[in-house]
């Protein structure tokens, strides 16, 4: 018999899945209100109501999680449910009535409900320990570590506007800019194991994987390998994932860096990109506090100096950096001058047109 | 005989506290009596254990996939198998969802029904690129997974140089700030392209984000090589007696100091009557007063999409943000769609064919310019394209007459078209 060949059918349609009311109402919608932190209430053209109930998850679920997820959907809800971009569920009801009632089963079942408005949103992260291949520290640990600390900033709408957290467990940084995000930040070069380069990596690859040309093949002890000249070497990894023998995780030498002000929206400014403000800090399972202790300290700071509808970097156009430093009593160091390439500046990276 | 449990004295801390715990849910798979993943599970708990005592990663890649395809499967193969044997092969499904994560119970139990049966019983909803994210899986069982959510309408996602999960945001279907049909962008944008997502031939990764309004939900501007972003042309609408009631609950003071001050082209004023001027030819259609007064304000009729290229993370040259290549383009028609698809398909093409190995479409920009990328692509240059003109002189303009009559050309022909139109 001829294998199964797939149905190359790409992204579902989603109406089949939509909330009848959504569906009905579909580019028809007027207003929205949030009656209270983690309820969203939209208004249609044709004067239909939609109750929105936004929960966070732990994003990495178990069968038995997404399952009472179902559950709670179809006894308390109306069976429909969407994820946002940050891993929060959301529960959609066509009658008021059923909002507290849903409230109080998710919050009973140790879902917090929030993650609306100016409040701090659940962290948008990425696999590391758990599956990836080339990760300095966990991603889903150090979530659950921080928003453990930050819980009550999740179910409260206190924060001057919307508070984006991400964390991303190398340089790739594939978990995004944020207004606070929490990278690592490796500090040595990597550690080459010379007997396996030739014949793991393409070497030609690796050499053109480097964004400072600081690698050149080489025949150590009479086999062919790569080697790093250590005085241009950023310690970025970029040539671990092609090259694994090029070990860059190090349990010490692989820092944390704390970076603020990244901003996708176009409201009132244009999109920013995150600044680094604090690094050297220690990865440090299971809970993180140093860096735990930080984001404390730039969400406390933030919240009491900024106004209404800043965000972090608004905020930090407002005060200026220095202000920044010495509010949060970072250390502001020779690091913190950007010596790489800016050239893009003078393009339009964003929405704002006059038509 | 289930496997005994590792100790876990690190991962036991990450059980306490008020947020919902990872961990506690893959102790349950792991504890799950009888069922296939159970083993699997106990080991995962174990590796990951030993990951947070030595403060390094145990996973490696490999090539594992399914047949047609040549990408969309993650594999992950354990360095310490010899410790924790029965998560040696623990691979990932990157499963494209529903356009805007749309779920029923219904489907979501059928997924999980799947996964159940072939796969360890963890599933993040969702990746950073959007995928729902199937993780661990041994090779043996990645087909028959894979034949299973294929047969009720679920299809893989990209991985590798390839074009890649798109995202869309909620959107018309809930959001009242939604200036475009994003469901049906994202849609037609991805399943144009499943040839170059499911055989990964291209120079690196292409991704495609649609968000329906400025505010950029799904933040396509920092993460998108081609980002479609609904906006409007003509004037934002006002609905001044809900200004007045507005201004009547929250007070002059709060209006003038989060509405008027924070509109960054100081479009805005407030008329002794406490109605809301607006200066349309200078709104640059920033979201920020129609996200304060929901009920008041909304976006206009004559909408449309702004698309912007180019926009990446780190690697290799550092942050990119997109840049404008269309600022305004209607999409209503059948022809609007297929305009935007040809210029997604000559995008692609012109990727493929000059970009270097592992650089993306901002990284290709960057080294060759924005114009030659345009000339490439078949778009025409346009001062909403840049912040503000060139200020280096260093630049061959002997061609300058003729150039400057294409602008003049183009510029007849449109009032042509908007007198006959």
């Amino acid at each position: 018999m001829p294998p199964r060949m797939p149905i190359e059918s790409g992204v579902p349609d989603p109406f089949q899945y939509m909330h009848p009311l959504m569906a009905r109402n579909f580019g028809a919608w007027n207003y929205h209100e949030r009656p209270r932190p983690g309820v969203l209430c939209h208004t249609a053209n044709s004067g239909d109501k939609i109750w929105t109930v936004r929960a966070g998850t732990q994003r990495q679920m178990d069968l038995y999680t997404i399952r009472k997820l179902c559950d709670i959907a179809d006894e308390y809800a109306e069976g429909y449910v969407r994820f946002t971009i940050r891993s929060n569920i959301e529960f959609m009801v066509s009658n008021e009535a059923k909002v507290q009632p849903l409230i109080d089963k998710l919050t009973a079942e140790g879902f917090p409900v929030g993650g609306t408005g100016p409040s701090v949103s659940m962290i948008a992260h990425t696999q590391g320990w758990l599956h990836c291949d080339i990760p300095g520290t966990d991603a889903s640990g150090v979530v659950k570590a921080l928003m453990d600390e930050l819980y009550e900033e999740f179910i409260k709408e206190d924060m001057p506007n919307r508070v984006h957290i991400t964390t991303s467990c190398c340089q790739i940084n594939c978990g995004g800019q944020g207004d606070i995000a929490i990278n690592i930040q490796h500090t040595k070069p990597p550690k080459i194991n010379h007997d396996l380069v030739a014949n793991v990596c393409e070497r030609p690859s690796v050499v053109a994987r480097c964004p400072v040309a600081a690698i050149r093949p080489a025949l150590v002890n009479g086999k062919p390998s790569l080697e790093v000249d250590e005085k241009k070497c950023i310690c970025c990894g970029a040539c671990y994932p092609p090259c694994p023998p090029m070990q860059i995780n190090d349990p010490e030498h692989s820092k944390l860096a704390i970076w603020v002000g990244g901003n996708h929206s176009n409201a009132r400014s244009k999109p920013t990109f995150q600044k680094l403000v604090a690094a050297g800090i220690p990865n440090n399972p299971p809970r993180w506090t140093e860096a735990a202790a930080i984001i404390k300290k730039i969400l406390r700071v933030y919240k009491e100096d900024a106004k209404d509808w800043e965000r972090l970097s608004d905020w930090v156009a407002r005060i200026g950096w220095p202000r920044f430093f010495e509010l949060t009593e970072l250390p502001f160091t020779k690091f913190h001058i950007d010596n790489w390439r800016g050239a893009r500046r003078s393009l339009n990276a964003s929405t704002h047109i006059r038509f | 005989m289930s496997k005994p449990m590792h100790d876990t004295p690190m991962l036991d801390q990450l059980e306490s506290g008020p947020w919902p715990s990872f961990v506690t849910g893959i102790k349950r798979l792991a504890k799950d009596e009888g069922k296939p993943y159970q083993d699997m599970m106990v080991d995962l708990l174990g590796q990951l254990e030993h990951s947070y005592k030595t403060r390094k990663g145990y996973w490696k890649g490999g090539t594992v996939g399914v047949i047609g395809y040549g990408g969309g499967v993650i594999p992950r193969f354990s360095e310490v198998a010899a410790n924790y044997p029965a998560s040696k092969e623990f691979h990932t499904l990157r499963i494209q969802p529903p356009a805007g994560m749309h779920y029923d119970t219904k489907i979501l139990r059928q997924l999980c029904d799947v996964w159940e049966k072939h796969g360890s019983g963890l599933i993040a909803f969702h990746g950073q690129s959007g995928d729902i994210m199937f993780q661990g899986v041994s090779s043996e069982k990645v087909q028959a997974a894979f034949d299973e959510f294929n047969e009720i309408g679920f299809d893989l996602g990209g991985a590798g140089p390839a074009v890649r999960t798109g995202m869309s945001c909620v959107g018309a279907a809930r959001c009242e700030h939604s200036c475009a049909n994003e469901q049906k962008i994202h849609r037609i944008l991805v399943n144009n392209f499943l040839d170059d997502m499911h055989r990964p031939a291209l120079p690196y990764k292409f991704k495609f984000k649609v968000s329906g309004c400025p505010n950029d939900c799904m933040n396509s501007i920092e993460r998108a090589d081609m980002a479609v972003i609904g906006t409007w042309r003509d004037d934002m609408k006002v609905n001044q007696a809900e200004v007045k009631a507005f201004v009547a609950k929250k007070g002059r003071k709060y209006v003038v100091d989060n509405v008027l001050t924070r509109c960054p082209t100081h479009a805005l004023s407030l008329n002794d009557d406490d109605s809301l001027a607006v200066d349309n030819r200078n709104c640059v259609r920033c979201m920020h007063c129609i996200n304060v007064m929901t009920k008041a304000l909304s976006p206009g009729d004559d909408k449309g999409v702004t698309v912007l290229m180019g926009g990446k993370r780190t690697l290799k040259i550092g942050d990119l943000m997109g840049t404008v290549v269309i600022p305004f383009m209607k999409l209503e028609t059948q022809e609007d769609y297929d305009k935007i698809r040809e210029i997604a398909e000559a995008t692609i093409d012109f990727f493929a064919e000059n970009a270097l190995e592992h650089e993306r479409t901002g990284e290709m920009i960057e080294r060759i310019g924005l114009v030659n990328f345009l000339e490439g692509i078949g778009l025409e240059v346009d001062p909403n394209m840049v912040s503000e003109p060139r200020q280096c002189s260093y630049v061959r303009m002997d061609t300058w007459d003729e150039e400057a009559q294409k602008w003049f050309t183009r510029k007849a022909e449109e009032k042509r078209a908007s007198a006959a139109g």
